[in-house]
């Protein structure tokens, strides 16, 4: 908070920093191994369903316990400790003062015991793979009686007192990383509301700030009923209460119900910063203003509500009265309207432009086109009467791949690939940057469009080992399960292509300008890396975020803070 | 929007900009009470859906103490009061008045605290325990969750009062005060549902 901007020491920047940029890339290391994990995770129950009666390389048996395990952990670090991290906390720190011209956030140090309490809440998590009796192994919707009883988390010795240690961490970790996200987020709203420069109206604002804003939003107000849920969940875990114990007189379709009136929102959380990324990346890269700013921002609010009137969607076959699932069902489908006009605006922004196609660009329309078959396959499951059938099955799972997946891999893929230059000072390669690229688009669809057929032939999702089900032990759903898993060692293979080219070129690529891609938003008036206080002056905006092309000005760039 | 001070800690020391002319800190209280809310909302409405679906938790609610519960909730509105007088005295500047007007909410809030214990410890030698029954463990729970968030209050405002004692860091006075005012509140929601309806 000092007035003087000396350059900080290495303990300063790395360890314990202050600075908005080095909280935001602290945030963003610690994803990316995250994302290793819990890419390994996934690596190990694939195997099992390809190969049922073969051992796992590196790891050996995979019973039912393990097997459930890592995809309960597999999901929990994907979302929580992957994509939150690094669409929002990672860009959220790194752009949000550098987008509407201010030094840092309004509260750094705030921001900096944000970062620490989710590095606890990951070091928890972590080592909840290694307590007796194993991690948390009842799914990352943690929904009871499983989890709330003794057998899911095994060793039932340890019962007296009711301690069951991989559970009771899972949601301690969780919580944790709620409370971090929550004084996250209410830093971030805070300084965008009001660290803005001279000039930077509400609407001026780069789209990724509506977005990861939205998104906090949505965050802080969903997650409540959830951090109750949670506290009750414990308390039946570890005192004997009955909360969601029928026997006792409770009701375990409630902890559905404050699972999902979070859950849902948070699907967005994760999935509008990516959107934000790709409407601030496309026109850049088209030359042309992002189409329907406004309409889109007013869009987007839109949606933030409706994500909060939908979420028994999820429960259509939890015994629900058919008549609370034709309402669900109605408000599901108008939510299409709102993600219909986002796409199409991403979509007409790209119509008419010169459009180069660079490596963030490519990542951008991708990840669009990609979220098209999420969001489309969303309305099936939407619908009460067909979901009957999906529900819990492998058609749900490549629904949500193609959601989550471009929301979380292509976004980040996109914005990291985008900002790099502004945020290391240095260019990755472009070469390895396609190629990487092309190999993830192949090995992504490679996975999950056989899943979709597993799961319209009716794979139920929660089965390790299908050989006790004739109808599913068939050749014809084995190949295609080996398709997925196959294809996800190339997926994860790939991604050393990134990591080499993500490290190196940190180290070693060529040095980039202030403003290497005649962009116009106020980061690309810093200079490459931002230093310290990230401007050399108070900066004035003049214009919207996006103004390529405009007729009759000299360049086909008039950036935000030149008159 | 209000005049933009635009000047950078940066270029020119430190200026606290604020383009929607409401003061940081407070706008952040307002968005963390938004996120309680949400919390108090989820567990008072699972409790509340508890309740039409099992109308035996009534017997149960009998035996709440109502009395206790209501001088409970006029020692917290006293306290309000208190709290109202010690951001009075922040905006006059009077930074010691403040801080022995934040003194009496935290006694009162002690007062709360040491009250509601008398009647745990009394409801639990009669066999109300939070085995008894949902209902119980939802008496419990909210009780206890509004407690942990009494005692945050006490802690934050006697932390404040230290400050404010010295003339220093005055807006915070408000800002604890939002806080204090917030988990009273709640209590007034509380109150009702667990004492009153019987
Ligand atoms: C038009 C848009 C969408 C609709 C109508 C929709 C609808 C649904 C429905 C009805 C389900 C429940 C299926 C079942 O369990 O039987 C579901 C599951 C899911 N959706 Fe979507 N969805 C949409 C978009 C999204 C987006 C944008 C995301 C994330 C970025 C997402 C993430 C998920 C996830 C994670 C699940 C599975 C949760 C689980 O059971 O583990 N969906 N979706
Ligand atoms: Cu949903």
């Amino acid at each position: 908070m000092g007035s003087s901007h000396h350059e900080p020491t290495f303990t300063e920047k790395y360890i314990f920093p202050l600075d908005h940029k080095n909280i935001g890339l602290q945030y963003l290391l610690t994803a990316m191994f995250m994302a290793c994990v819990g890419g390994f995770l996934a690596y190990v129950f694939r195997m099992k369903l390809a190969w049922a009666d073969a051992p796992v390389p590196l790891v050996g048996d995979v019973d039912g316990g393990l097997y459930n395990s890592m995809v309960t952990m597999h999901g929990t670090v994907m979302i929580f400790w992957v994509a939150m991290p690094t669409l929002i906390a990672a860009f959220g720190n790194f752009l949000i003062p550098l987008m509407i011209g201010a030094d840092d956030m309004a509260f750094p140090r705030l921001n900096r015991l944000s970062y620490q309490i989710f590095l606890l809440s990951a070091i928890i998590l972590i080592a909840s793979f290694f307590v007796p009796g194993g991690s948390a192994s009842g799914a990352w919707t943690f929904y009871p009686p499983l989890n709330s009883s003794k057998i899911v988390d095994g060793v039932v010795e340890m019962h007296n007192g009711g301690v069951y240690w991989g559970g009771n961490l899972w949601i301690l970790a969780v919580a944790l990383e709620f409370a971090s996200f929550l004084l996250g987020g209410i830093n971030f709203m805070t300084t965008t509301l009001n660290l803005r420069t001279k000039g930077m109206g509400l609407f001026q604002m780069p789209m990724s700030l509506w977005m990861i804003n939205i998104a906090s939003l949505v965050f802080a107000l969903s997650v409540g009923p959830l951090v109750a849920g949670a506290i009750m969940m414990l308390s039946d875990r570890m005192v004997g209460t009955g909360f969601f114990n029928p026997e006792l007189g409770g009701d375990p379709v409630l902890f559905q119900h404050l699972f999902w009136f979070f859950g849902h929102p948070e699907v967005y959380v994760v999935l509008l910063p990516a959107l934000g990324f790709f409407a601030d990346i496309i026109p850049v890269f088209a030359r042309k203003p992002f189409f329907g700013y406004r309409i889109v921002v007013y869009f987007t609010l839109f949606l933030g509500a409706l994500s909060f009137i939908v979420w028994a969607h999820h429960q259509f076959q939890a015994g629900i009265d058919p008549r609370m699932a034709n309402y669900f069902t109605i408000t599901t489908i108008i939510i299409s309207i709102p993600f219909g006009v986002m796409l199409f605006a991403l979509i007409l922004s790209l119509y008419g432009g010169s459009i180069r196609f660079t490596v963030p660009m490519l990542w951008a329309i991708s990840g669009v086109a990609e979220f098209l078959v999420g969001g489309i396959t969303g309305i099936h499951l939407g619908t009460s009467a067909s979901d009957i059938y999906f529900h819990d099955n492998y058609f749900v799972v490549a629904h949500f791949h193609y959601t989550l997946f471009p929301a979380t891999f292509f976004g980040a893929f996109a914005a990291i690939t985008f900002w790099f230059p502004k945020w290391f000072g240095r260019h990755l390669n472009e070469g390895l940057g396609k190629l990487h690229w092309m190999l993830t688009v192949v090995f992504f669809n490679g996975i999950f469009i056989p899943l979709f057929i597993t799961g319209l032939n009716g794979q139920h999702r929660r089965i390790y080992d299908y050989k006790a089900w004739d109808e599913m032990n068939t050749p014809a759903q084995h190949n295609l399960n080996v398709i997925a898993t196959i294809c996800l060692l190339g997926l994860l293979a790939t991604q050393l292509v990134f990591l080499l080219n993500f490290f190196r070129s940190w180290a070693s690529g060529p040095k980039a300008t202030a403003n290497p891609y005649n962009a116009t938003t106020l980061e690309w008036a810093a200079a490459s890396p931002p230093p310290h206080g990230n401007f050399d002056k108070v900066l004035t905006v003049y214009r919207g975020p996006h103004e390529y092309s405009v007729p009759g000005a000299k360049e086909d760039f008039s950036p935000q803070w030149i008159q | 929007m209000s005049a933009l001070t635009n000047d950078m800690r940066t270029a020119t020391g430190v200026i606290t900009r604020s383009n929607t002319g409401i003061p940081s800190s407070r706008l952040a209280m307002w968005f963390l009470l938004g996120g309680e809310v949400l919390i108090f909302g989820g567990l008072l409405v699972s409790y509340m859906m508890g309740r039409l679906a099992h109308p035996e938790w009534a017997e149960e609610a009998h035996h709440t103490a109502t009395t206790i519960g209501f001088i409970n909730a006029i020692i917290l509105l006293t306290s309000d009061l208190f709290v109202v007088m010690a951001h009075a005295d922040a905006q006059r500047k009077d930074g010691a008045s403040a801080a022995k007007n934040i003194m009496i909410t935290v006694a009162l809030g002690l007062a709360f605290l040491v009250i509601k214990g008398f009647e745990y410890s009394h409801e639990i030698s009669a066999g109300l325990t939070i085995h008894k029954s949902v209902f119980w463990a939802y008496y419990y729970l909210i009780t206890g969750i509004h407690g942990s968030h009494i005692v945050v209050g006490i802690i934050a405002l006697t932390l404040v009062a230290r400050t404010a004692k010295r003339g220093e860091q005055l807006q915070r006075v408000e800002t604890a005060g939002i806080y204090w005012h917030f988990v009273d509140m709640v209590w007034l929601i509380v109150f009702p549902l667990l004492y009153i309806a019987k």
